[in-house]
């Protein structure tokens, strides 16, 4: 009876098929036409012959399978036995290596102490970051880094970079983060502390920082003294800095880069940024001027110590900052904000690091505000790919608010092994 | 329009011709100072070398620094050792340095790993609870010279692909090269065969391929997980392990804090020994086969002191 639940299942789809109309049209109300008939009576002709075309073909394959079962009982050689289904193709099985590096970086914070300026929730899983990352073609690489938070799913960015073009030109198209200073260029899970520094809160686009869709092009000037890099990009702007009000307004970042080895273990980094664009004005009160416009200039240096003997167990950074904004507008009294930090961070063993920071900047269209603080960290290393971190933080802001806070942060990374940024 | 297309194309052409070509010797960078000294074994003074981590430096832990971001620019060959050392930090560089021959799959990019014995293949599945495992084997195989003799062949294959004229100059630097490391391979077969089977601690796993052409037997590590600093309860278990199986010597790289590895052997009356695991690492190991020699002399002079033979 192997047909049996295929004959079921036929009946069932014909009583259905005499069922369902028939309900229709009471559900109408109207009696069937004669042509309605003859086409629902032709309907069931053809199911009746499909389902006795079907027992027929069952029955065929039934009586072969007896035929064979006798043929084994009289002792005649096995039918073959079917070749076993095809090994997965080496092509789609090594397909795999090509699949690009994934790793997921999370950033748990917490926060104790009070602060009205701050919405920081007290535990929260405030970054879940999943990079993937890969080689294109022969001539071009891509990196995307989602970002997950409490406000949803978004691109931090997402870029092509052409790395084979002549003349020492490197091209990254997508959404990135722009090149303005130190600071924005790099991940929350990046920086060495748990927050970003002041200045980059009031005038380089608060948490998010200039981070925008655009083409990014960049060009090594040759010359035997030291590396110099110079890097243009535009941007259509959609930043708490930025905001393009239409196409033919964008956003426009420049900068040079020097860096130089000052000895084997010890080098100078500064360089010198500039950005343009269409001000988005603050998120109190938006530019009201469509050719409202901002203008950032930024200035930043690095000094390094690293000894390469005990590379693991010592090094020192000490970084500044200084950006100034200057909004244009019709409807915005602009004056030159400024700000700064400056932060130095010693490793004293192979897995402990501490650190100072200290912040002080104006607010972006309100230069009579000037908000300043402090903090000091400890950061923990178990490995590589976990990192415990505690801020402390003083800040004593522009309105005479001041607010005393500890951070906590547990940074931990699984997936590949991702390259440390410099 | 038609005019200015044609004649700047003139322009390109006129100057891609009159730019003779690179007269200059072809420039080399390697990740690690040893394939730097092989690379200058076989290239002589045919190619300029140049490295980008020193010897006493812990090759995982470079620092990609912008100005090694030049070297790699005007570069017409780039050696790596693969096998994962460089990952935390030559990627970035390399899309950085805006130089299509030396990508990865370009006529100028050499991994070194290529046919040389890898050792610690991990079999089964690997996690990061094992530590900082490489998924694709032990990357200090350059310790073994067996695998220095397969590396200097394979910069002979890619210097004779960037500097074809030159390729049976760098055919008879090989040959060269092949018979002083045969000589001296006889000579550190002979000096180890007396404390073959001589047990001994290292501090990383950078040695398998050192200890087993060698003859050395490896009980144990200073780290407990390959990348995890010491601590105190492996230290504990070590030491008895040590006296247990009367190990007396602790190797140890130029780059790792003497102050467990010396905690240890005043417990168990022993030496340590801070080998050079690159050339360069000491002064004394200026090239390949002076790196084995010191290693060994040194070894060798151990051995007499605290085995007492």
């Amino acid at each position: 009876m192997v047909a049996s639940p295929v004959i079921r299942w036929a009946v069932f789809v014909v009583v259905m098929g005499f069922a369902l109309p028939g309900r229709a049209s009471a559900q109408g109300g109207a009696a069937p036409s004669a042509a309605e008939l003859r086409q629902a009576q032709s309907e069931v002709d053809r199911l009746r012959q499909e389902l006795a075309d079907m027992r027929q073909q069952y029955d065929a394959r039934l009586a072969a399978l007896e035929e064979r079962l006798k043929a084994l009982a009289a002792g005649a050689p096995p039918p073959p036995v079917p070749a076993p289904p095809p090994a997965v193709p080496p092509a789609a099985g090594s397909s795999k290596v090509f699949n690009p590096d994934i790793a997921v970086i999370s950033n748990f914070l917490g926060v104790a102490g009070r602060n009205p300026h701050s919405d920081q929730p007290a535990l929260g899983l405030s970054e879940v970051e999943t990079s993937f990352q890969a080689v294109v073609d022969p001539y071009a690489r891509a990196d995307l880094f989602l970002a997950a938070g409490p406000e949803g799913l978004e691109v931090e960015e997402g870029f092509v970079t052409f790395n084979t073009l002549p003349g020492g030109l490197l091209l990254k198209a997508g959404k990135m983060r722009a090149q303005f200073g130190k600071v924005n260029t790099l991940h929350t899970h990046a920086i060495p502390w748990t927050d970003r520094p002041l200045v980059t809160q009031n005038l380089v686009g608060g948490e998010e920082g200039i981070s925008e869709s655009g083409v990014s092009l960049s060009r090594l000037i040759n010359n035997s003294f030291l590396f110099l890099e110079a890097t243009g990009e535009a941007y259509y702007g959609n930043s708490e800095v930025f905001a393009s009000p239409r196409r033919s307004k964008l956003a426009y970042v420049a900068r040079v880069r020097g860096y130089r080895d000052l000895t084997e273990a010890t080098n100078l980094d500064v360089g010198g940024s500039f950005a343009y664009g269409p001000s988005a004005g603050t998120p109190d009160s938006p530019s009201l001027d469509p050719d409202a416009t901002t203008r950032l200039f930024g200035f930043d240096a690095t000094f390094r110590y690293r000894p390469l003997r005990r590379a693991i167990y010592r090094r020192l950074q000490a970084r500044t900052e200084l950006v100034w904004n200057r909004p244009r507008s019709s409807d915005l009294a602009g004056s030159t904000a400024f700000g700064f930090y400056g932060s130095g961070e010693y490793q004293f063993a192979r897995r402990w690091f501490g650190g100072a920071r200290y912040d002080r900047s104006a607010r972006a269209f309100d230069t009579s505000l000037v908000d300043s603080g402090g903090s000091v960290y400890l950061t923990y290393w178990p490995s590589e790919f976990n990192q415990i971190r505690g801020q402390y933080r003083r800040t004593h802001y522009g309105d005479g608010v001041k607010a005393n806070e500890f951070l906590f942060q547990i940074l931990f990374s699984i997936g590949a092994h991702g390259a440390h940024v410099f | 329009m038609k005019s200015f297309i044609s004649s700047s194309a003139a322009l390109l052409l006129a100057l891609s011709l009159a730019s003779p070509a690179p007269a200059a010797p072809p420039k080399v960078i390697t990740t690690t100072e040893d394939l730097a000294a092989l690379a200058r074994e076989v290239g002589g003074d045919r190619i300029t070398v140049e490295s980008m981590a020193r010897g006493y430096q812990d090759p995982h832990f470079v620092e990609p620094k912008p100005s090694f971001i030049i070297k790699l620019h005007g570069a017409d060959l780039l050696i790596v050792i693969g096998r994962e050392l460089e990952i935390a930090w030559l990627p970035p560089l390399l899309t950085q340095s805006r130089n299509a021959r030396i990508q990865p799959g370009g006529p100028g990019h050499l991994d070194a790993s290529a046919g040389v014995r890898i050792l610690e293949l991990p079999t089964g599945q690997i996690t990061r609870a094992m530590g900082d495992v490489h998924a694709s084997g032990n990357p200090h195989y350059w310790l073994d010279p067996d695998n220095g003799r397969v590396i200097a062949k394979s910069i002979v294959g890619a210097l004779a692909r960037i500097a074809p004229a030159d390729k049976a100059y760098f055919d008879q630097r090989y040959a060269d090269f092949d018979r002083r490391l045969a000589d001296a391979q006889k000579r550190w077969d002979a000096a180890m065969a007396p404390y073959k089977g001589t047990k001994v601690v290292t501090y990383h796993r950078s040695w398998p391929n050192f200890t087993e052409r060698f003859g050395l037997d490896v009980i144990g590590y200073v780290e407990p997980k390959p990348g995890i600093p010491p601590s105190p309860s492996h230290t504990i278990d070590l030491i008895a392990e040590m006296k247990r199986q009367q190990v007396k010597v602790i190797l140890v790289e130029p780059y790792f804090d003497l102050k467990t590895p010396e905690s240890i052997v005043r417990e168990v009356g022993g030496k340590v020994v801070v080998l050079a695991p690159s050339t360069g690492g000491v002064k004394d190991a200026p090239d390949y086969i002076k790196l084995f020699d010191y290693n060994i002399n040194l070894l060798t002079t151990t051995f007499k002191q605290v085995l007492g033979r």
